[in-house]
């Protein structure tokens, strides 16, 4: 780890002020991620400004009916609060079927969001790896690449986004809200990550000294038919090697609205709205569900280890639609 | 001709000392005043600074859960936390779970069912054991399992590890009724 300068921000302003003042400053709320980063040497920050006592915390309800989550609540906090558990049930589920009960305790909502890779060449300071040091090469891509991604690569970066949670945000359409250098800005969800492209570097659109300060939830938290399955080496305490988080709005058996986000699969949480509108007004049959499933893959693209993602995604959208519509919980969740 | 050889330290040149942050932490019931650079760990801290080696140092990377304590009597993994993040808080580590002499309930239950052989991961395992007993979220053995599953065990002791946090879960709701009979009269 490198020496650095610790401060601690007494107002979000000061902690945004911080920030852009110094580009090589970040901030630090749980550390879950960050910590262990620096521990290998992959961020090595000269500044770190601990946000952790800002005022930011708070769970509370929106005047739309929504619920507003504040970036500094924990993820256990946030995954067992009453309102959550009542209403966003999807959310509540995805955050438990990651990391560990000790992390879920430290990690915070808006630290879930900003969370880097796990690809093992990112991770090791002596490959080449463009999102770690731009232009050097993509060493997934020609090695071992199981974990890594089948849909929207690139030639510069085939790396996953790692969370649970924000696959269900995702499907959820949390909006995020965020404060910086020119003010507070409202990101949808879906426009907060990004594909690597040609610059791997930046995992989101956040801009220099951006904060995030809350999470939106809209109303429509699909609590009557929802679930998060999550395939993985481990039955526990292991990234997903493909996830799958469904919300339907059913009218008898005909579907009125449904959502699918896939995690492990791409470089964000992975959703195809015009996939989703194929079961819009369809009964909740199997092969609805397989239609689905091939829209949602179209274009994957499998490496030298990776392609069993392909079938096995949809597999897992059909078997997750399915257990969505008759609501029976997958074997592992708590 | 040989080269001599020194034998005072050599002095540190340009690099001066860390900036030392101050903080204190109440640490198994005992306030203490302390001097810490930014980047030491609370693991570190425990261990190194205050000679609380009950705590181990697993993975130093959160994989693991052998560091595991009590913050403000919530279990977190002490390797990924800096210690000047804690200021004001309360620390438990496993040398402070018992009173005096007398065993906490999930130590003495890890001794009746064998919940442990080389003993490395075992202080982390009762910290979050303890942890997990006041969330209160486990309601049967595969809830135990996946919520003490960031707390591993190269020797494989897992089976008496839930066995023993099952007891004292049992013990507790035992307990609970055995109040709630008293009082009803």
């Amino acid at each position: 780890m490198n020496s650095f300068t610790y401060t601690r921000a007494e107002a979000v302003a000061t902690a945004v002020h911080e920030t852009t003042a110094d580009p090589t400053a970040k901030f630090i709320a749980g550390g879950t991620n960050l910590l262990d980063l620096m521990k290998e040497n992959v961020e090595r920050p000269d500044r770190l400004v601990d946000i952790t006592r800002l005022p930011l915390q708070q769970i509370e309800n929106l005047p739309d009916g929504g619920l507003r989550l504040g970036a500094l609540a924990t993820n256990a906090h946030t995954a067992y609060h009453p309102e959550v558990a009542r209403r966003y049930p999807l959310l509540s589920k995805a955050i438990l079927a990651g990391a560990s009960a000790q992390l879920r305790n430290m990690a915070t909502d808006g630290g879930n969001l900003m969370q880097r890779t796990r690809c093992y060449y990112f991770y090791d300071t002596a490959t080449p790896c463009n999102k770690r040091e731009p232009g050097t090469g993509c060493s997934a891509v020609g090695g071992y690449n199981r974990i890594h991604a089948i849909l929207g690569t690139s030639e510069s970066c085939i790396a996953t986004h790692p969370s649970d949670m924000c696959v269900a945000l995702a499907a959820l359409e949390a909006v995020v809200n965020v404060t910086g250098p020119d003010g507070e800005r409202r990101i949808p969800f879906t426009e907060f990550h990004r594909l690597p492209g040609d610059a791997p570097q930046f995992d989101n659109t956040l801009r220099p000294g951006e904060l995030i300060t809350s999470l939106d939830l809209p109303p429509q938290g699909f609590a009557r038919h929802y679930t998060y399955l999550k395939l993985r080496d481990r039955a526990s305490y292991a990234f997903a090697l493909v996830s799958v988080a469904v919300g339907l709005e059913l009218d008898g058996d005909t579907i009125r609205e449904a959502r699918v986000a896939l995690g492990g699969v791409a470089h964000m949480p992975w959703r195809q709205p015009e996939a989703e509108a194929l079961l819009q007004g369809q009964p909740a049959t199997t092969e609805h569900f397989q239609r689905v499933a091939e829209a949602l893959l179209r274009g994957a693209k499998g490496y030298s280890a990776n392609t069993f993602k392909i079938e096995l995604a949809k597999r897992a959208i059909v078997r997750a639609l399915g257990l969505a519509t008759s609501m029976q919980q997958p074997t592992y969740s708590v | 001709m040989s080269v001599p050889i020194t034998t005072a330290p050599v002095r540190a040149t340009a690099v001066g000392l860390p900036p030392l942050h101050e903080l204190t932490l109440t640490i198994n019931g005992v306030e203490k005043r302390l001097q810490t650079a930014p980047w030491t760990s609370l693991l570190d801290l425990l261990r190194e600074y205050l000679d609380l080696t009950g705590t181990k140092k697993g993975c130093d990377h959160g994989q693991c859960g052998a560091c595991t304590v009590l913050v403000d009597g919530t279990r977190i993994n002490s390797c990924l936390t800096l210690a000047v993040m804690k200021d004001g808080c309360h620390v438990t580590t496993i040398e402070g779970l018992s009173q005096s002499d007398a065993l906490h309930p999930v130590q003495a239950a890890f001794i009746e069912h064998d919940a442990f052989q080389c003993g490395y991961c075992t202080p982390g395992q009762i910290c979050s054991a303890v942890g997990l007993i006041s969330e209160g979220h486990a309601k049967n053995t595969d809830d135990i399992r996946e919520l003490m599953s960031g707390n591993i065990c190269r020797c494989g002791a897992y089976p008496g590890i839930v066995a023993a946090v099952e007891q004292v879960l049992k013990n507790e709701e035992l307990g609970m009724k055995n109040k709630e009979l008293k009082m009803a009269g």
